[in-house]
């Protein structure tokens, strides 16, 4: 255990994920004050766990900036998943005189005419998770076609090439779902061998999947991996225990029953249970609150910052799990250190620093 | 209740209808007003022309979703496909409407086809409209999926700078609003044919005995629900200037509440345009008001849906004094 944590610090690169000592580097690019100013987000859905934590990992990130005079004020509004709504809101906080507002979007478009207009009032905007493409948005990006090659090129390997593959996508006409279909395909398409026998939509949750793998199994070969977006591989794993069939590969994300699945499959399976655990995490707030105090700060920076996933291997898994609540996701939490050596490096066009281990997870 | 609503249209009964009449617009009035005065209060920058246009700028497309929705009320039907339909509206005009604007229209007329269609169906086959425009809402959404499978396109220029248009002194939203409620409160409380169609809501067999056509009247109606639709996904994505399939989900809810809040019945035959237009400012500014007194937005849905219960709550206590 604790050769395993050390290891992952070593591995981290303890300077990166340390409070305090890249103070100098965050002060000195970014030096004007913003002790008086607000930051607000602007979340489209707050009715599951995943952007629940990302609405707490936010306000947490603000408490603190708050507490140590970094900035003044902040808030959080949630729309119901609603474009309009959002919309609406947003203009809400241009007229409440907001300096910078963070979104988490309801459409990668429907919005964008708001945003235009918050932009053109001098305020900062940056959005990241579900992105919005308005030019003037600064974005912290998540590579999902990338997202989708990682499951998709560990299931190539595992198989060697060759066997029957069950997709189980996520919710259909969201841009993740397709740019993390793009990418698995890419992958899979590489390999003549390996079949796709069958599609189903399971929106990232237990429950739907569950229902849409147990509605097509019967209908299937034998299966030899499941590729998923992550949320949905329990009900994957229920659907074929259910069925009575052999448990195939599946490849799922970083919430804690899933984390635990793997687990509990790890130890009943002879010889281990081989899969990978990989995902967005709800700690990119933090990373979107400090990328918005370090423009209003005056650092100069390029619209787009790119952020890899979580991806979680066998030997961190019990750290993980003994970090992540029930019912929670795995995930780190940024500093504002750790966020300016993100926005050095892609200035620099150097490695981006390595996420923070699950010891700085709360 | 079926002969309390007809005594009422006949103006039997003397003043007291027409004090329930006035209850009916005047609680939505009063409850609008005070709304804006208290955002005026919090939040003074309001109180200016760019202020009340961005306030104000979403009302659009909910405006013209509550009108679709009265036109569905006033035979006694409810439409549960109306957001669907506005997300298939958005779709295609993202997708189509600066490539080829012939075709952009005729599917758009293709759309209050289908409404009309939709209207016919109910009358014809005497089928809960309830179900109906359920299954309905699941065609339209179909259709937007397909049309844009992803969110993207982009609204025609002519589209987007015309939301974008500031006339001068009034805002746009409340020249629009008041242009609304003027041509809704003519065409369906001033004309003969709107008594009429406002009688299918409340006594279909004496209309139909009458000699007027139940299926005529249920089909303009719903034309002319389908055409607000389409004006409302036109508004939208002028505002939105892109398209995606998911956009309208929440007008279903908000242009039911809105029109019920306004003065509508769900009984059918009793509706209120200018109302109506009041109803879909209090929906929208409910949610700028609790973000005014930084209240946690999670609270908006049950506030709109305590404003519904309690405006139908009170107007049982009026309806009880008046008798």
């Amino acid at each position: 255990m604790r050769s395993i944590f050390l290891s992952l610090v070593t591995a981290a690169g303890l300077m990166a994920v340390t409070t305090g000592s890249g103070s100098q580097a965050a002060d000195a690019s970014a030096a004007k004050d913003t002790s008086k100013l607000g930051i607000t987000l602007s979340n489209s859905y707050a009715g599951n766990t995943w952007r629940q934590q990302m609405v707490k990992v936010f306000q947490a990130a603000a408490d603190e900036a708050i507490g140590k005079h970094i900035i003044a004020k902040s808030k959080v509004v949630n729309a119901d998943a609603s474009a309009p709504q959002q919309s609406s809101q947003i203009e809400n906080m241009i007229l409440e005189g907001w300096n910078a507002i963070v979104i988490d979007a309801a459409s990668p478009s429907a919005i964008n005419g708001s945003i235009e207009d918050a932009c053109k009032q001098g305020i900062t905007v940056v959005v990241f998770d579900s992105l919005a493409t308005a030019p003037c948005a600064y974005q912290v990006a998540y590579d999902y076609v990338e997202a989708g090659r990682l499951p998709a090129r560990f299931i190539a390997d595992q198989l060697h090439g060759k066997g029957n593959v069950l997709v189980v996508r996520g919710l259909p006409g969201t841009q993740v779902d397709e740019d993390e279909y793009k990418g698995q395909m890419e992958i899979f398409g590489k390999f003549p061998d390996i079949k796709i026998v069958g599609t189903v939509n399971g929106n990232w949750t237990e429950s739907i999947a569950n229902k849409e793998v147990s509605g097509i199994l019967p209908s299937l070969p034998k299966i030899d991996a499941v590729v998923g977006q992550g949320g949905d591989s329990v009900g994957t794993y229920q659907a074929f225990k259910a069925a009575g069939r052999p448990i195939p590969v599946i490849t799922i994300g970083t919430r804690q029953e899933e984390l635990a699945l793997w687990k509990d499959l790890d130890q009943s399976t002879p010889g281990g249970y081989a899969t990978v655990a990989s995902s967005s995490v709800p700690g990119v707030s933090s990373i979107a609150f400090w990328v918005a105090q370090q423009i209003l700060a005056g650092r100069q920076m390029p619209h787009v910052i790119n952020v890899s996933l979580l991806e979680i291997s066998k030997p961190d898994l019990d750290t993980w799990l003994k970090v992540t609540p029930v019912g929670a996701v795995a995930t780190p939490v940024y500093s504002r250190d750790w966020t300016a050596k993100l926005i050095d490096s892609v200035v620099d066009h150097t490695p981006a620093p390595a996420s923070p281990g699950p010891q700085d997870a709360k | 209740m079926q002969s309390v609503t007809v005594s009422r249209r006949n103006g039997l009964s003397g003043l007291a209808p027409l004090l329930a009449q006035h209850t009916r617009l005047a609680v939505p009035a009063v409850a609008l007003a005070a709304m804006v005065g208290f955002s005026v209060i919090l939040q003074p920058r309001v109180m200016s022309y760019f202020g009340l246009t961005l306030l104000l700028r979403y009302s659009e497309p909910l405006l013209f979703a509550t009108m679709a929705q009265l036109c569905i009320l006033t035979v006694g039907d409810v439409d549960l496909s109306i957001g669907p339909f506005i997300s298939l509206v958005n779709c295609i005009v993202s997708v189509s409407a600066t490539s080829s604007p012939t075709r952009c229209a005729l599917e758009l007329i293709g759309c209050v086809i289908g409404y009309v269609i939709m209207g016919a169906f109910i009358q014809v086959r005497a089928l809960p409209s309830i179900v109906v425009t359920l299954g309905f809402s699941f065609i339209w959404l179909g259709f937007a999926l397909l049309t844009l499978p992803t969110p993207g396109g982009s609204a025609p220029d002519w589209l987007v700078s015309m939301m974008a248009f500031q006339p001068p002194l009034i805002p746009m939203p409340i020249l629009l609003a008041v242009m609304v409620a003027v041509v809704g409160d003519i065409l369906l409380l001033r004309t003969g044919y709107g008594a009429i169609l406002r009688g299918i809501g409340s006594n279909a067999t004496a209309i139909q005995q009458a000699g007027w056509s139940l299926l005529i009247g249920r089909t303009v109606l719903y034309g002319a629900a389908g055409l607000c639709g389409v004006l409302s996904g036109l508004t939208l994505s002028g505002l939105n200037t892109t398209g995606d399939p998911w956009v309208g989900a929440q007008y279903t809810l908000l242009s039911i509440a809105g029109a019920i809040i306004g003065g509508a019945e769900f009984s059918g035959g009793i509706v209120s345009p200018i109302g109506a237009v009041f109803g879909a400012g209090i929906m929208l500014l409910s949610g700028s008001l609790l973000s005014f007194l930084d209240i946690s937005t999670d609270w908006q849905l049950s506030v709109q849906g305590g404003l519904l219960t309690l405006v139908l709550a009170l107007r049982t206590f009026s309806a009880w004094g008046v008798r």
